[in-house]
Protein backbone atom coordinates (compact mmCIF):
# COMPACT_ATOMS: atom_id res chain seq x y z
CA UNK A 1 0.00 0.00 0.00
CA UNK A 2 3.00 1.99 -0.31
CA UNK A 3 1.96 3.82 -3.33
CA UNK A 4 -1.62 5.05 -1.76
CA UNK A 5 -2.30 8.53 -1.87
CA UNK A 6 -5.86 8.75 -0.53
CA UNK A 7 -6.16 12.78 -0.30
CA UNK A 8 -5.10 13.83 -3.79
CA UNK A 9 -7.72 10.73 -4.58
CA UNK A 10 -10.38 11.72 -2.64
CA UNK A 11 -9.91 15.78 -3.95
CA UNK A 12 -9.71 14.71 -7.63
CA UNK A 13 -12.79 11.82 -7.35
CA UNK A 14 -14.77 15.05 -5.63
CA UNK A 15 -13.35 17.08 -8.50
CA UNK A 16 -14.64 14.63 -11.03
CA UNK A 17 -18.24 14.54 -9.22
CA UNK A 18 -18.70 18.20 -8.84
CA UNK A 19 -18.18 18.12 -13.06
CA UNK A 20 -20.42 15.17 -13.64
CA UNK A 21 -23.48 17.00 -10.92
CA UNK A 22 -22.55 20.41 -12.83
CA UNK A 23 -22.96 19.44 -16.24
CA UNK A 24 -26.03 17.49 -15.53
CA UNK A 25 -27.22 20.77 -13.16
CA UNK A 26 -26.30 23.26 -16.02
CA UNK A 27 -26.97 21.36 -19.56
CA UNK A 28 -28.96 18.19 -18.46
CA UNK A 29 -26.06 15.79 -19.41
CA UNK A 30 -24.59 12.71 -18.39
CA UNK A 31 -20.76 12.90 -17.79
CA UNK A 32 -19.07 10.06 -19.71
CA UNK A 33 -16.42 10.77 -21.66
CA UNK A 34 -17.07 7.74 -24.35
CA UNK A 35 -20.43 8.89 -24.88
CA UNK A 36 -19.67 12.63 -25.67
CA UNK A 37 -16.55 11.64 -27.56
CA UNK A 38 -18.09 8.66 -29.57
CA UNK A 39 -20.93 10.78 -30.25
CA UNK A 40 -18.32 13.42 -31.57
CA UNK A 41 -17.18 11.04 -33.52
CA UNK A 42 -20.53 9.90 -34.97
CA UNK A 43 -22.34 11.78 -37.41
CA UNK A 44 -25.34 14.07 -35.50
CA UNK A 45 -25.85 17.19 -36.96
CA UNK A 46 -26.96 19.77 -34.29
CA UNK A 47 -25.40 17.78 -32.05
CA UNK A 48 -21.72 18.04 -32.04
CA UNK A 49 -20.86 21.78 -30.38
CA UNK A 50 -21.38 20.94 -27.04
CA UNK A 51 -19.46 17.23 -26.89
CA UNK A 52 -16.37 19.47 -28.74
CA UNK A 53 -16.82 22.16 -25.80
CA UNK A 54 -16.71 19.66 -23.01
CA UNK A 55 -13.68 17.53 -25.00
CA UNK A 56 -11.88 20.88 -25.55
CA UNK A 57 -12.14 21.56 -21.46
CA UNK A 58 -10.44 17.86 -21.32
CA UNK A 59 -7.18 18.41 -23.40
CA UNK A 60 -6.90 22.13 -22.01
CA UNK A 61 -6.76 20.84 -18.22
CA UNK A 62 -3.50 20.19 -18.21
CA UNK A 63 -2.29 23.10 -20.46
CA UNK A 64 -3.68 25.20 -17.79
CA UNK A 65 -2.04 23.30 -14.92
CA UNK A 66 1.48 23.92 -16.48
CA UNK A 67 0.29 27.66 -15.43
CA UNK A 68 0.64 26.87 -12.24
CA UNK A 69 4.19 24.62 -12.62
CA UNK A 70 2.61 21.36 -13.64
CA UNK A 71 4.71 18.91 -16.44
CA UNK A 72 2.46 18.45 -19.57
CA UNK A 73 1.24 14.67 -18.62
CA UNK A 74 3.51 12.47 -20.38
CA UNK A 75 2.12 9.01 -19.11
CA UNK A 76 4.72 5.86 -18.37
CA UNK A 77 3.07 3.57 -20.77
CA UNK A 78 4.31 0.68 -22.37
CA UNK A 79 6.98 1.03 -25.11
CA UNK A 80 4.88 -2.29 -27.56
CA UNK A 81 2.94 0.52 -29.48
CA UNK A 82 1.28 -2.35 -31.39
CA UNK A 83 0.07 -3.63 -27.84
CA UNK A 84 -1.24 0.20 -27.12
CA UNK A 85 -2.68 0.10 -30.29
CA UNK A 86 -4.74 -2.97 -29.59
CA UNK A 87 -5.60 -1.48 -25.91
CA UNK A 88 -6.66 1.55 -27.60
CA UNK A 89 -9.04 -0.09 -30.14
CA UNK A 90 -10.72 -2.52 -27.32
CA UNK A 91 -11.39 0.60 -25.45
CA UNK A 92 -13.08 2.37 -28.13
CA UNK A 93 -14.94 -0.15 -29.41
CA UNK A 94 -15.75 -2.09 -26.08
CA UNK A 95 -17.03 1.50 -24.84
CA UNK A 96 -19.29 2.10 -27.30
CA UNK A 97 -20.71 -1.27 -27.31
CA UNK A 98 -20.98 -1.09 -23.77
CA UNK A 99 -22.64 2.36 -24.26
CA UNK A 100 -20.45 3.56 -21.21
CA UNK A 101 -16.93 3.49 -19.57
CA UNK A 102 -15.75 4.53 -15.93
CA UNK A 103 -17.59 7.94 -16.58
CA UNK A 104 -20.81 6.88 -17.38
CA UNK A 105 -20.78 3.31 -15.86
CA UNK A 106 -18.38 3.85 -13.28
CA UNK A 107 -19.06 7.54 -11.59
CA UNK A 108 -22.36 8.48 -13.36
CA UNK A 109 -23.84 5.23 -13.06
CA UNK A 110 -23.06 4.43 -9.44
CA UNK A 111 -24.43 7.55 -8.53
CA UNK A 112 -28.20 7.21 -9.92
CA UNK A 113 -27.68 3.40 -8.84
CA UNK A 114 -28.28 2.34 -12.45
CA UNK A 115 -28.04 -1.53 -11.98
CA UNK A 116 -27.38 -1.54 -15.92
CA UNK A 117 -24.13 0.91 -15.02
CA UNK A 118 -23.23 -1.57 -12.02
CA UNK A 119 -23.45 -4.22 -14.04
CA UNK A 120 -21.17 -3.03 -16.92
CA UNK A 121 -18.74 -1.40 -13.85
CA UNK A 122 -18.15 -4.66 -12.44
CA UNK A 123 -17.43 -7.01 -15.53
CA UNK A 124 -15.15 -4.16 -16.68
CA UNK A 125 -13.18 -3.55 -13.26
CA UNK A 126 -12.98 -8.11 -13.18
CA UNK A 127 -12.05 -8.16 -16.92
CA UNK A 128 -9.26 -5.73 -16.06
CA UNK A 129 -8.07 -7.35 -12.74
CA UNK A 130 -7.99 -10.76 -14.69
CA UNK A 131 -5.93 -9.38 -17.68
CA UNK A 132 -3.59 -7.20 -15.59
CA UNK A 133 -3.01 -10.57 -13.51
CA UNK A 134 -2.26 -12.30 -16.54
CA UNK A 135 -0.46 -9.95 -18.22
CA UNK A 136 1.70 -8.92 -14.83
CA UNK A 137 1.94 -12.47 -13.02
CA UNK A 138 1.47 -14.87 -16.22
CA UNK A 139 -1.57 -16.87 -14.03
CA UNK A 140 -3.54 -19.32 -16.30
CA UNK A 141 -0.63 -19.35 -18.84
CA UNK B 1 -23.15 29.95 -25.98
CA UNK B 2 -23.84 29.60 -22.11
CA UNK B 3 -24.38 25.99 -22.87
CA UNK B 4 -20.89 25.40 -24.45
CA UNK B 5 -18.90 27.32 -22.33
CA UNK B 6 -20.66 25.51 -19.30
CA UNK B 7 -19.62 22.10 -21.02
CA UNK B 8 -16.27 23.41 -21.58
CA UNK B 9 -15.74 24.35 -18.09
CA UNK B 10 -17.68 21.00 -16.77
CA UNK B 11 -14.86 19.26 -18.73
CA UNK B 12 -11.96 21.45 -17.54
CA UNK B 13 -12.96 20.42 -13.69
CA UNK B 14 -13.11 16.91 -14.78
CA UNK B 15 -9.82 16.87 -16.26
CA UNK B 16 -8.38 18.84 -13.03
CA UNK B 17 -9.83 15.78 -11.07
CA UNK B 18 -8.29 13.56 -13.36
CA UNK B 19 -4.95 15.04 -13.09
CA UNK B 20 -5.13 15.88 -9.48
CA UNK B 21 -6.52 12.22 -8.89
CA UNK B 22 -3.98 10.62 -10.46
CA UNK B 23 -6.18 8.81 -12.60
CA UNK B 24 -3.78 9.99 -15.67
CA UNK B 25 -1.06 8.22 -14.68
CA UNK B 26 -1.73 4.18 -16.14
CA UNK B 27 0.41 3.09 -13.09
CA UNK B 28 -2.14 4.30 -10.51
CA UNK B 29 -4.76 2.77 -12.67
CA UNK B 30 -2.93 -0.78 -12.99
CA UNK B 31 -1.82 -0.56 -9.20
CA UNK B 32 -5.22 -0.36 -8.35
CA UNK B 33 -6.31 -3.62 -11.23
CA UNK B 34 -3.21 -5.32 -9.76
CA UNK B 35 -5.41 -7.18 -7.04
CA UNK B 36 -1.64 -9.47 -6.56
CA UNK B 37 0.76 -6.97 -6.85
CA UNK B 38 2.01 -3.98 -4.73
CA UNK B 39 -2.15 -3.03 -4.38
CA UNK B 40 -2.95 0.95 -4.87
CA UNK B 41 -6.04 1.67 -3.66
CA UNK B 42 -6.16 4.71 -4.92
CA UNK B 43 -8.79 4.56 -7.66
CA UNK B 44 -11.42 3.38 -5.01
CA UNK B 45 -10.82 6.64 -3.18
CA UNK B 46 -11.36 8.80 -6.12
CA UNK B 47 -14.62 6.59 -7.34
CA UNK B 48 -15.84 7.34 -3.29
CA UNK B 49 -15.21 11.08 -3.74
CA UNK B 50 -16.42 11.13 -7.51
CA UNK B 51 -19.27 8.77 -6.59
CA UNK B 52 -20.58 10.80 -2.98
CA UNK B 53 -20.61 14.28 -4.80
CA UNK B 54 -22.38 13.35 -8.43
CA UNK B 55 -25.04 11.70 -6.42
CA UNK B 56 -26.18 14.58 -4.36
CA UNK B 57 -25.82 16.90 -7.51
CA UNK B 58 -27.95 14.52 -9.52
CA UNK B 59 -30.48 14.43 -6.38
CA UNK B 60 -30.55 18.03 -6.57
CA UNK B 61 -31.00 18.02 -10.50
CA UNK B 62 -34.01 15.76 -9.97
CA UNK B 63 -35.38 17.86 -7.60
CA UNK B 64 -35.11 20.84 -10.04
CA UNK B 65 -36.51 18.87 -12.84
CA UNK B 66 -34.69 20.99 -15.58
CA UNK B 67 -31.08 21.99 -16.06
CA UNK B 68 -30.16 26.09 -16.55
CA UNK B 69 -28.96 25.84 -19.61
CA UNK B 70 -31.59 23.21 -21.58
CA UNK B 71 -34.75 22.53 -21.97
CA UNK B 72 -34.39 18.93 -19.71
CA UNK B 73 -32.60 16.20 -18.04
CA UNK B 74 -31.47 13.75 -20.34
CA UNK B 75 -31.43 11.09 -17.93
CA UNK B 76 -30.64 7.03 -19.17
CA UNK B 77 -33.50 5.62 -19.94
CA UNK B 78 -32.62 1.97 -19.85
CA UNK B 79 -32.38 -0.24 -16.99
CA UNK B 80 -32.06 -3.57 -18.44
CA UNK B 81 -28.36 -6.23 -19.10
CA UNK B 82 -28.15 -7.09 -22.49
CA UNK B 83 -25.69 -8.95 -24.33
CA UNK B 84 -24.44 -5.65 -26.22
CA UNK B 85 -23.43 -3.98 -22.42
CA UNK B 86 -22.06 -7.80 -21.29
CA UNK B 87 -19.62 -8.03 -24.07
CA UNK B 88 -18.85 -4.63 -24.42
CA UNK B 89 -18.02 -4.09 -20.98
CA UNK B 90 -15.54 -7.17 -21.48
CA UNK B 91 -13.83 -5.82 -24.28
CA UNK B 92 -13.56 -2.12 -22.25
CA UNK B 93 -11.88 -4.18 -19.34
CA UNK B 94 -9.38 -6.15 -21.49
CA UNK B 95 -8.01 -3.08 -23.31
CA UNK B 96 -8.36 -1.34 -19.88
CA UNK B 97 -6.29 -3.97 -18.26
CA UNK B 98 -3.57 -3.99 -21.18
CA UNK B 99 -3.00 -0.32 -20.86
CA UNK B 100 -4.07 1.19 -18.04
CA UNK B 101 -6.06 3.74 -19.59
CA UNK B 102 -9.93 4.98 -20.21
CA UNK B 103 -11.12 7.46 -22.64
CA UNK B 104 -11.42 10.34 -20.14
CA UNK B 105 -7.63 9.93 -19.40
CA UNK B 106 -6.93 8.94 -22.91
CA UNK B 107 -8.19 12.68 -24.00
CA UNK B 108 -6.57 14.82 -21.18
CA UNK B 109 -3.29 13.33 -21.53
CA UNK B 110 -3.15 13.68 -25.03
CA UNK B 111 -2.28 17.48 -24.18
CA UNK B 112 1.30 15.98 -23.78
CA UNK B 113 1.33 14.52 -27.13
CA UNK B 114 3.75 11.80 -26.43
CA UNK B 115 3.98 9.20 -29.21
CA UNK B 116 1.80 6.09 -27.13
CA UNK B 117 -1.06 8.57 -26.32
CA UNK B 118 -1.44 9.72 -30.07
CA UNK B 119 -1.57 5.74 -31.09
CA UNK B 120 -4.07 5.14 -28.17
CA UNK B 121 -5.95 8.07 -28.73
CA UNK B 122 -6.43 7.59 -32.70
CA UNK B 123 -6.57 3.54 -31.94
CA UNK B 124 -9.74 4.52 -29.55
CA UNK B 125 -11.08 6.63 -31.96
CA UNK B 126 -10.91 4.01 -34.58
CA UNK B 127 -12.74 1.87 -32.30
CA UNK B 128 -15.82 4.11 -31.58
CA UNK B 129 -16.00 4.66 -35.32
CA UNK B 130 -15.95 0.74 -36.10
CA UNK B 131 -18.61 0.16 -33.67
CA UNK B 132 -20.60 2.60 -35.71
CA UNK B 133 -20.50 1.31 -38.89
CA UNK B 134 -21.89 -1.96 -37.34
CA UNK B 135 -25.16 -2.73 -38.94
CA UNK B 136 -28.11 -1.94 -35.43
CA UNK B 137 -30.05 -4.33 -34.58
CA UNK B 138 -33.06 -1.55 -34.27
CA UNK B 139 -32.02 -0.51 -37.56
CA UNK B 140 -32.55 -4.11 -38.98
CA UNK B 141 -36.29 -4.73 -37.23
CA UNK B 142 -37.14 -1.55 -39.69
CA UNK B 143 -37.24 1.02 -36.86
CA UNK B 144 -34.95 4.09 -36.84
CA UNK B 145 -33.37 4.27 -33.24
CA UNK B 146 -35.66 7.05 -32.07
CA UNK B 147 -33.56 8.90 -29.89
CA UNK B 148 -30.17 9.07 -29.46
CA UNK B 149 -29.80 9.52 -25.51
CA UNK B 150 -31.51 6.51 -24.36
CA UNK B 151 -28.79 4.25 -25.99
CA UNK B 152 -26.28 5.69 -24.28
CA UNK B 153 -25.61 5.78 -20.55
CA UNK B 154 -22.01 7.29 -20.45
Amino acid sequence: MHNLTPVSGLLGGALIGLAAASLMLLTGRIAGVSGIFGGLLAWQPGDRAWRLAFVAGLIVAPLIATLAGAPLPRPAMSANLALVAVGGLLVGFGSRMGSGCTSGHGVCGFARLSVRSIAATLIFMGTAVITVAVVRHGFGS
Amino acid sequence: MPLLLACFGCGLMFGAGLLISGMTQPEKVLGFLDLFGAWDATLAFVMAGAVAVAATGFALARHRGAPVFAPGNLWPARNDIDTPLVTGAVLFGLGWGLVGICPGPALVNLAGFSLPIVVFVVAMALGMVGFGLLPTRSASSGTVNPTITSRADG
